[in-house]
């Protein structure tokens, strides 16, 4: 089972996090300040996963974006492996070539997309075109919605006039 | 997608995230997180926001909490946000709780009554989204408010919400696997679904289950045999392909499935041969998830019962993983052969320099799952040198919780396989002085229990000779100045305990050595302690052995510091100490025992010896005790107490704010009188004091005994059974002996404790022994497999160059589809360069195909390029990085400009496709248009040469 995931930048800085098991806010922080001091400062040929707490961080770096997801011991860390580039894949298909831009202002977005990904600590749906369907699904009932309160108050507002 | 339309934030958030990204150090970022927090506050408790500015609040609170402030005061109106009827403002309001709210929130209780009607609603999407917050928010209390619907949920026809609901079942069993045992068959119900993704997702909870209870699911073998058969024949759509790998994760879930029901199951296994080999011989090892599903072979041929065949193929992959050059595979090599050398434990042999050459690999995680493997191949002929290196290693570290991991495993593979007593003890003294107080304490105890009871062999002479070798090398230790506590204790109980068993030392010496680890080491309670026991077991051997006691001056005067201590502990210890001297040699060896530390203690429940005194106390007209369960006053408050337990049990939610536990006592007599169990009190509210006093003298009565046993009663919980109380000033003597054998308790706890350690290890032991019979000549033995890479590392160097040569053309021809592949590239360039992924590409459609092209020429311009292209790595990575996959960006300018001319210099040829391909895969030009507004909204000319005001944003 996943535990967390975490964006971090090359820098350190936090881009998005999901917490699968139980962290209080404090352990996060202490978790991110760990990590990313152990990961960030790895070098480019070694292994992408590092032991940490009995448990295993699996880390792939896009850009100056590192993706880490920490798993349990006897977990397929290859598996993983192919999961983050799964969601990479996913957020690049959504965001047409994605940068760490995109995420550092839409990390909502990255956010629902993760959710469609994995649930609960799990991969939900090994189709990536099912998950952008759903996305753009969702996506589109936000923008008829929005069309709509906008018509709405546009005729509220010219009734009051 | 309309994704670029998603920058409909207001300036003020873009601002607040570009002044984040700005911020120069952690002190300035807090700073302006801070002026927002304030901000927020202000602004979220004002009355009638409009939804929108109210989701863009919930969504900076989100940004906020994710920088690891506190958004606590926020989370209230994340709630209410779900209950909105939009589906846009209820959607961000679910994930905005799903990422604020741990399960044991108390605001939970305010979201299930909408999670509860979201979920009967007839738009799908809301039901998806109230299913996701059920998965992260549904504790054990509230699974019962929405189990009924998710159960309907099953039978959606959305294939995403029936996932869903798959999903959050999963998460129910979890969490409380008997609130959903009941429903198990629903799971396999699922597994037949139309859709590969629900089937999918319902091997989650299948899997779980089977591991839980191997036995009730022998019957879905075949099912899942042939699942998996379809599977890798490529039955199901090509949208589940990855990499050209049929549904791989699918895949994957079934042979971690099938490795569980094969376990030790011939019959079962002799299902799987076929189809596994099959995916042995169709998995294609070139990219990262054909070795994914590879490496869940080994792990499932290791686990069924095994096959001559697969362990051959299954050889045959780690040697390619051992071969390799990615790290990344070398890793999954070790592991793997760590799992299979269980079964056949000849293929270690071909690869023990590979093992070594990862054992010395810089790469910290590789090291460490090396150790991992010599920790499981570890027999009596090698355990020095590795548990040598481990020890070594484990200098070396300064990670904690590895160091401790290691510390352990050093310990238990010293106990295990120990050459010879010298040994053990000087491996144990060198772990505890390196891993001081990470060493877990019960290490501690065992180490002390072995010393104790021996090896085991009933040789009573090694036995000593282990002990008198270990007062010796600790008395040795106690020269260096700053030993950790765990050591310590270790070192005094020995001491204690065995230092004059030999007679090599007088009594004289170890005092004085066990006073100077008092004095040194005065802050330390514990370390006290045992130096007080292991004086006083001195003294005490010494009067039992009729010797003169000659008290130190030093530990006369830190007994006298004991005496005034301020611990209690201490204190007892001290006057103990100075009862045990006054005493005579036989009332001595009574209490002390020497050597006996291993002696069971046998604890008199009944109080058997107080009989005579208890005869003696009635016959003096004492009353006779009355059990708790027969005295009739006690009957009535006990049972009230538990009543109201009950009620607090059932209602979750009660937090006993309005316990009455004063007129309990006062509503026995109308309970008495009415004789009904549901008595509901109804105490004036006034003077509930005064008649509790009051009704005091009626108990008596109604007892029948003394007033002040019944007081007693009345205050039972909090101060003990009055009746006790002549038992506990005899039972002193009990507790004395268990005191000063503090250690032997501990020693007693640590019994079990080890025994448990002992049975989970003895599966491993059993095979050990396998492995011992059948590995004699394996590893060639401890010396050899050291000396090995001393005398043949040139061999292995050499080898591992031809190996590196003879894949070097291989892989070079694997690649030379994209000419990209270099050594300077970052190693995710190297992995998504690979075939497969431009050849995915090329299956899916024509244009891919043009960018595949595009990006390997862009790919090689950089390369080729301008030396300016390690400048900006960050941002060339990221172009080039995505180049592989999907590529294209359609603010590609913005990248450009960022980056370097080189790129922006690109060849007409290669821009020309480019734009083609944006148009064609985003007919939105539009949406680059907004994204270039923006970064110029926010105060950045996109096109500009000036890369550095990028580098701050980008963080």
């Amino acid at each position: 089972m996943i535990h967390f995931v975490l964006l971090i930048s090359r820098q350190g800085k936090v881009r998005l996090t999901k917490w699968y098991s139980p962290y209080s806010q404090k352990e996060r922080t202490k978790v991110i300040r760990e990590l990313s001091g152990l990961i960030l400062t790895r070098g480019p040929k070694l292994c992408n996963f590092v032991e940490w707490r009995g448990l295993r961080v699996v880390y792939k770096r896009y850009a100056s974006l590192y993706f880490c997801m920490c798993i349990d011991e006897d977990d397929n860390e290859l598996e993983i492996l192919e999961i983050i580039h799964h969601y990479v894949e996913v957020l690049d298909r959504y965001f047409g070539s994605v940068c760490e831009l995109d995420l550092i202002y839409n990390f909502h977005k990255a956010y629902f997309i993760l959710d469609e990904l994995l649930i609960a600590g799990e991969l939900q749906e090994p189709s990536k075109r099912t998950v952008t369907r759903l996305v753009a699904a969702q996506d589109s009932l936000v923008e008829t919605a929005k069309e709509q309160t906008s018509s709405i108050t546009n005729i509220i507002a010219q009734a009051a006039k | 997608m309309g994704s670029q339309g998603g920058f409909y934030q207001s300036k003020e958030f873009l601002d607040l995230v570009k002044s984040i990204g700005e911020a120069r150090s952690k002190a300035e970022e807090d700073r302006i997180v801070l002026n927002e927090i304030e901000t927020l506050k202000r602004r979220i408790s004002e009355p009638d926001i409009p939804k929108r500015k109210m989701k863009e609040y919930i969504i900076r609170l989100v940004y906020i909490e994710m920088l690891g402030h506190d958004a606590s005061f926020g989370y209230i109106h994340a709630v209410k946000m779900t209950h909105d009827d939009s589906l846009l403002v209820k959607r961000t309001g679910y994930l905005a709780v799903t990422l604020f709210l741990n399960e044991d929130h108390d605001l939970i209780i305010l979201i299930v009554n909408t999670i509860q009607k979201d979920l009967k609603s007839d738009n799908y999407l809301v039901v998806c989204a109230a299913l996701n917050a059920v998965c992260k928010l549904i504790n054990e209390e509230t699974i019962p408010a929405v189990l009924p619907q998710v159960m309907e949920l099953l039978a959606h026809p959305k294939e995403a919400v029936r996932k869903k609901a798959i999903m959050a079942l999963h998460r129910f069993y979890q969490k409380s696997p008997s609130s959903v045992s009941h429903l198990v068959s629903n799971f396999r119900k699922r597994l037949c679904d139309n859709d590969p993704g629900v089937m999918g997702a319902t091997l989650c909870p299948l899997f779980e289950l089977i591991a839980r209870d191997v036995n009730s699911y022998k019957d879905l073998v075949i099912n899942f045999v042939s699942i998996l058969k379809q599977v890798a024949e490529r039955r199901l759509s090509k949208a589940y392909d990855c990499h050209q790998m049929p549904a791989p994760f699918i895949q994957i879930k079934l042979l971690k499935i099938l490795a569980l029901l094969g376990s030790g199951d011939k019959q079962a296994s002799e299902n799987m041969y076929t189809v596994v080999g099959d995916i042995f011989r169709k998995c294609d090892s070139s990219s990262n998830i054909g070795n994914a599903v590879l490496y869940e072979c080994i792990c499932c041929v290791s686990s069924i019962y095994p096959n001559p065949k697969l362990l051959e193929s299954a050889a045959d992959v780690i040697s390619r993983f051992l071969k390799s050059d990615s790290h990344n595979l070398k890793y999954m090599g070790i592991d793997a052969l760590g799992r299979l050398i269980k079964i056949s434990p000849e293929i270690a042999e071909q690869h023990q320099l590979a093992v070594i050459d990862c054992l010395e690999d810089p790469d910290d995680t590789l090291k460490r799952k090396t150790f991992e493997l010599l920790y499981k191949m570890t027999k009596s002929t090698n355990v020095e040198v590795i548990v040598d290196r481990m020890i070594d290693y484990m200098i070396s570290i300064s990670d904690n919780h590895y160091k401790t991991e290691i510390a352990s495993r050093c310990v238990e593979l010293a106990e295990q396989f120990a050459p010879s007593n010298q040994w053990f003890i000087q491996t144990m003294n060198r772990v505890f002085e390196h891993a001081g107080d990470l060493v877990n304490i019960k290490v501690a105890h065992s180490l002390m229990r072995l010393i104790a009871e021996g090896f085991g062999e009933d040789d009573d002479n090694a036995d000593s000779k282990l002990r008198s070798s270990a007062v010796e090398s600790y008395l040795r230790i106690l020269g260096e100045p700053k030993l950790p506590s765990v050591f310590l204790q270790v070192i005094c109980w020995v001491l204690g305990e065995y230092g004059t068993a030999d007679g090599m030392f007088s009594a004289s010496d170890i005092t004085g050595k066990l006073c100077d680890v008092a004095e040194a080491y005065s802050n330390d309670e514990t370390v006290k302690a045992y130096a007080t026991t292991a004086l006083m077991k001195i003294y005490a051997f010494e009067i039992a052995a009729h010797r003169k006691v000659d008290m130190l001056p030093e530990c006369q005067s830190l007994m006298e510091e004991l005496l005034a201590s301020h611990s209690t502990d201490l204190q007892q210890r001290a006057y103990e100490l100075q009862a045990v001297i006054g005493l005579d040699a036989h009332a001595v060896e009574c209490i002390m025992p020497s050597d006996a530390s291993c002696e069971d203690i046998e604890v008199d429940r009944d109080l058997s010896f107080l009989n005579d005194y208890i005869q003696e106390a009635i016959e003096k007209g004492a009353q006779p005790y009355i059990p708790e369960s027969e005295r009739s006053g006690m009957l009535n408050i006990s049972n009230f107490r538990n009543q109201d337990h009950h009620e607090a049990s059932s209602h979750g939610l009660r937090f006993e704010a309005y316990e009455l536990p004063k007129p309990a006592v006062q509503s026995r007599i109308p309970q008495a009188l009415i004789a009904s169990t549901e008595i509901v009190p109804v105490p004036e509210p006034m003077y509930p004091r005064e008649s509790y006093q009051t009704t005091m003298p009626s108990i008596p009565s109604d007892a029948g005994s003394a007033e002040l046993k019944l007081r007693l009663e009345g205050v039972q919980k909090k101060w003990g059974r009055p009746t006790y109380t002549p038992a506990t000033s005899t039972s002193n003597s009990t507790s004395q002996k268990t005191v000063n054998g503090t250690s032997q308790g501990d020693g007693a706890s640590t019994v079990s404790s080890m025994r448990e350690t002992y049975d989970s290890r003895k599966p491993q032991v059993e095979v050990s022994h396998e492995k011992q019979k059948l590995a004699a000549s394996l590893f060639g033995g401890s010396s050899k497999t050291e000396k090995r890479p001393a005398t043949g590392h040139k061999a292995a160097k050499a080898s591992s160059h031809m190996v590196e040569k003879s894949h070097v053309p291989k892989s070079s021809m694997e690649v030379a589809s994209d000419k990209a592949a270099s050594a300077q590239q970052p190693p995710d360039l190297l992995d998504l360069g690979e075939p497969t992924a431009t050849s995915t590409a090329l299956q899916l459609d024509p244009f891919k195909q043009l960018e595949g092209l595009l990006d390997t020429t862009e790919v090689a311009s950089a390369v080729n390029g301008a030396p300016a292209a390690s400048i900006s790595p960050d941002i060339m990575a990221l172009y080039v990085d995505t180049a592989a996959g999907i590529h294209n960006k359609n603010d590609a300018d913005l990248l450009s400009g960022l980056s370097n001319p080189s790129v922006t210099n690109m060849p007409g040829t290669t821009a020309m496709p480019q734009v083609t391909q944006s148009s064609s895969k985003r007919p939105n030009p539009k949406d680059s248009l907004e994204k270039d507004a923006l970064v110029r909204q926010m105060g950045v000319n996109p096109s500009s040469q000036n890369p550095n005001l990028f580098k701050d944003l980008l963080g």
